[in-house]
């Protein structure tokens, strides 16, 4: 069973963009969406092989929040880490949670 | 971390490369924390690219072979054994007995103990100077032993043997390949395939002998290799005996331990990798699936490797088998064989292209109706492999006259061909693979709006996305064909055409992505208007381009102001103007590579490209670079990139001009400016034109009564000579007309092209594009000299501004929790520099 693991404070996350946490050694994209919603998915694009998730633009295709990766430009919905181009990729997504104290924490 | 009693125990027999990318799958999938692995390596150190070992016989360091970071298994508590081989199994009891004795139990087992080269059984295989190509130590031995030895034989002409001979040559001996069957590659290649690779081969002076068996490797009296004898041939004096025949799974262990075999050998499994018994799983060249053949590739035994992994996490992926077609370079020669390429389906038909001086060999296998390509071979030019494969893999009908495929072209492309001009046949998206025929197709079918609809249906342009812009006009003719309305909408957020959006953005002042998508568009945008839309701020507003809001809407080349490469990592470009840098800069340059161990290639566009820099390294390797004088380059950008130049008439005896000092000068002008795709110019200093000037975007070349202006050329896929827009320009007159094209270039091109196409598309072509920049027809001149002027007064080097502001450095910083380095990637020593090694090797 997964425990929460605590990342950073919520306002250290840009909106709209991605950044990387290191979770017992696995590398975990974090995305704080503008509108207030926060996703973690694995950082690793399936694709390219590169732990670049993170650094993808975020946005939305057909209302579903999604990420592009920066390498090939294939999107993921930020819900659940599926492959929006390519049914049958995904990523892991992973359960985040906003602390009293204002910190993100991820179960990873 | 601490053993925990509690946690189930996986045990991992073999370190391999199907081994260590097992243990990748599996930290990826958090096995790492649900189980205790320990890892039995039969091997010395950690496990290594075997694929590329021919690299550690030609010198490069063996460390460089490495797979994954020095601290993988410790930063994720994984328990490696080096030098522990897994000698006894006990599947009741639930253990395994490591070499030094160790009885570990364990709750799952994964068999990944690979293979072991096969040594015919013939007398004198013990003496000194015969070895086996496998290992790093096989590697170093005979790297030893090779450099004392003037003759060598190689037994067995297939890859590895290939391989090896191709190594013993680099280390200075004369190599001879002697092969059982009648050819060399016979698992790959048929008859007159063989014989074009041989004549290649043969040409490298490397001597052949097919349809021989050797019957005893020849000693000398002190129990030396002295030759190689045949049973029906004349034998052949070597210092040095390489065995590299084949390779047998190593299943002694499963032998003994009373799981199922396959029919040749290897641990049977089904299609979740598991073996007779439930709790041990087997992958890579030991693993016998649906009992068949093991592979001897490494691809499918990576995928073999991810699908244990989910299994054991709880997920339900499988293995159906793996397509064997592959693309090898040996020894320089290109060797590929895809689909079913000897022909065994029935009624198959074959047809083949042989050019015996050049030793090149192609064939394309077809159904027997001709309606289907089934498979191909190809030999010294593999070319058309990516074409051959996608036709096989997907199942699509050939193309008219498939055999155009493999001949040779007849005569250049017409230039300015517009994509509907081209055959079906055309390979249009060369990533993916996908011809003209199949788009065409896909938008009638599916009535196609877009370039986003044609890749969601056929995935071309999801690779390096050069294609989009002749997907769009593709879907664009189509619909005209049909009498359907084009749609020119950027994206599903903005109904607008990239020109129409410029011009909302100019004439209403709007200054963020958040306003203009509420007002003109729908939803949250994505990575197509996003980009588009920051590009058009940065050409009209100037303003440092990741300020606010602007940092969200960059591609991630504009946001680390570096060019992302396939690993992850970053390459750096300094901007060099003209292509004119003192010796100073040219070793404070050297230095910074150095220092970081960047790989370093001078790119077409006269400047120096450093690969490899890490995000958090990048802001290291800029404040040396601007200390030393540099700025950025721009490389990152949909911009202006270079201004090329040869020396012009300050040293070349025929310049007219002084076509650097032009260069300089336009490059100073327009470094930085953001534009629908990026912009390269050149200067020439004479007619003769070493600049190439004609193949830019802008090219000048110099007359004798000042300079001639040509727009619109273009190199990369289509390439396309420039046009001449004006002639005989004094300096001033040519920066007024290069201001004014570049301005109106960048107001009315769609997103992502290129002047060439621009150009191509504009209504009234040369002639309008002449009016408007030269006899100001649209009355727009003023204007777009302004803009320009605004641009080349607010100019910044983002990397200077990047470097003084603590808050825009931060976003450099590896990870949220921790400001450890990422060290995840494994490199290769190549030619003494740095490289990427393979995420996914293709063979093995």
């Amino acid at each position: 069973m997964s425990t929460w693991e605590r990342v950073c404070p919520l306002d250290r996350l840009t909106p709209d963009r991605g950044a990387v946490a290191l979770l017992g050694g696995a590398q975990v994209a974090i995305f704080r969406l503008s509108s207030g919603e926060v996703y973690a998915l694995g950082n690793r694009d399936p694709f390219s092989g590169a732990q670049v998730l993170a650094r993808g633009i975020v946005g939305d295709r057909g209302g579903v929040p999604k990420v592009a990766s920066p390498v090939y430009k294939q999107s993921f919905c930020l819900r659940t880490g599926s492959c929006l181009d390519d049914p049958g990729v995904g990523v892991p997504s992973y359960p985040v949670r906003i602390e009293d104290d204002g910190w993100v924490a991820v179960a990873p | 971390m601490i053993p925990d009693p509690d946690r189930p125990v996986l045990v991992v027999a073999g370190n391999g490369m199907v081994g260590h990318h097992f243990l990748e799958a599996a930290v990826e999938r958090g096995l790492h924390r649900s189980h205790r692995i320990v890892v039995l390596g039969e091997e010395r150190g950690a496990a290594y690219d075997r694929v590329h070992l021919t690299t550690a016989l030609e010198g490069a360091d063996p460390d460089a072979l490495r797979l994954g970071a020095p601290e993988f298994h410790q930063v994720h508590g994984i328990d490696l054994r080096p030098g522990r081989r897994a000698e006894a199994l006990d599947p009741a009891a639930r253990t395994v007995t490591a070499s030094g004795g160790d009885v570990i139990g364990y709750d799952a087992l994964v068999l990944a103990t690979g293979s072991a080269p096969f040594v015919p059984p013939v007398p004198g295989t013990d003496l000194a100077g015969v070895f086996v190509y496998r290992t790093l130590d096989d590697v170093e031995a005979i790297r030893a032993w090779a450099s004392q030895c003037e003759r060598g034989v190689v037994v067995g002409g297939g890859l590895l043997g290939l391989e090896a001979a191709g190594a013993l040559r680099a280390l200075g001996v004369q190599v001879t390949v002697v092969e059982l069957a009648d050819r060399l590659m016979a698992v790959q290649l048929d008859g007159p395939g063989g014989k074009a690779l041989r004549r290649r081969i043969e040409g490298l002076g490397i001597e052949v002998r097919t349809g021989v068996a050797a019957s005893a490797v020849l000693g000398t009296h002190d129990g030396r290799v002295a030759g190689l004898a045949f049973e029906e041939d004349e034998g052949i004096s070597a210092g040095i005996v390489v065995f590299a025949a084949g390779i047998r799974p190593r299943d002694e262990l499963a032998r003994a331990a009373g799981l199922t075999l396959g029919d040749r050998g290897g641990v049977a499994v089904d299609d979740t990798l598991a073996t007779s018994d439930p709790r041990v799983w087997a992958i890579g060249e030991v693993a016998a699936h649906r009992g068949g053949r093991p592979y001897g590739l490494v691809s499918p035994g990576y995928r073999q490797a991810e699908v244990v992994a989910d299994r054991l996490a709880g997920g339900t992926a499988t293995f159906e088998g793996a397509d064997t077609s592959t693309k090898l370079k040996l020894l320089g020669v290109d060797v590929a064989c895809v689909g079913d390429g000897f022909a065994t389906t029935d009624g198959a038909e074959e047809i083949s292209y042989a050019d015996p001086v050049t030793g090149v060999y192609k064939k394309l296998v077809l159904s027997a109706d001709g309606r289907r390509i089934l498979g191909g071979m190809l030999v010294g030019d593999a070319g058309a492999y990516d074409s051959v494969l996608s036709y096989v893999r997907n199942d699509l009908p050939a193309p008219d006259r498939p055999e155009r495929l493999i001949l040779p072209a007849a005569g250049g492309g017409a230039v300015g061909l517009r994509p509907g001009d081209l055959p079906d046949s055309a390979t249009i998206c060369s990533c993916l693979n996908v011809a003209k025929g199949a788009v065409c197709e896909a938008i009638v079918a599916g009535d196609l709006a877009d370039a986003a609809g044609v890749k969601a249906c056929t995935r071309a342009g999801t690779g390096c996305g050069s294609c989009v812009p002749v997907l769009t006009e593709l879907v664009n003719d189509e619909r005209r064909k049909a009498g359907k309305e084009v749609v020119t909408r950027l994206c599903e957020h903005f109904g607008q055409s990239r020109a129409q959006l410029f011009e909302i953005v100019r004439v209403t002042g709007i200054r963020t992505f958040a306003e203009l998508i509420d007002r003109f568009g729908t939803g949250a945008g994505c990575e197509v208007c996003k980009p588009a839309v920051a590009s058009m701020l940065a050409s009209l507003a100037s303003g440092y381009i990741l300020d606010g809001e602007q940092s969200t809407l960059q591609d991630t080349n504009d946001h680390f102001l570096a060019n992302l490469q396939r690993d992850g990592t970053y390459s750096v470009v300094p901007r060099v103007p003209g292509g004119e840098i003192t010796p100073a800069q040219l070793i404070a340059l050297g230095e910074v590579a150095r220092d970081f161990d960047l790989y370093t290639k001078i790119t077409g566009g006269q400047r120096v490209d450093l690969f490899g820099a890490r995000v958090d390294q990048l802001p290291a390797i800029w404040a040396r670079l601007v200390g030393a004088g540099f700025e950025s380059g721009h490389a990152y950008g949909k911009a202006v990139r270079t201004v090329k130049s040869c020396v012009g008439d300050t040293w070349c005896r025929y310049g007219v001009q002084d076509s650097v000092g032009m260069a300089i000068r336009l490059e100073l002008r327009y470094r930085g400016l953001r534009s629908p795709h990026k912009l390269k110019l050149a200067v020439s200093g004479c007619a003769r034109e070493c600049a190439e000037a004609q193949g830019k975007d802008v090219g000048v070349i110099a007359t004798e009564r000042g300079w001639n202006l040509y727009v619109g050329g273009n190199g990369g896929m289509r390439p396309q000579h420039a046009v001449l827009l004006a002639e005989d320009l004094d300096d001033e007159a040519l920066i007024t007309a290069i201001d004014r094209f570049l301005m109106y270039y960048v107001r009315t091109a769609d997103r992502l092209e290129r002047t060439a196409t621009w150009l191509t598309k504009l209504e009234g072509g040369l002639n309008h594009l002449k009016a408007v920049v030269l006899e100001d027809s649209l009355g727009i001149c003023a204007d777009l000299e302004a803009d320009m002027a605004r641009h080349v007064d607010t100019y910044q080097c983002e990397w200077q501004a990047t470097l003084a502001d603590p808050v825009r450095l931060a976003r450099f910083r590896p990870f949220l929790n921790s400001d450890e380095p990422d060290l995840s990637r494994g490199y290769v020593r190549v030619r003494g520099q740095r490289q990427p090694a393979a995420l996914e090797p293709a063979r093995q």
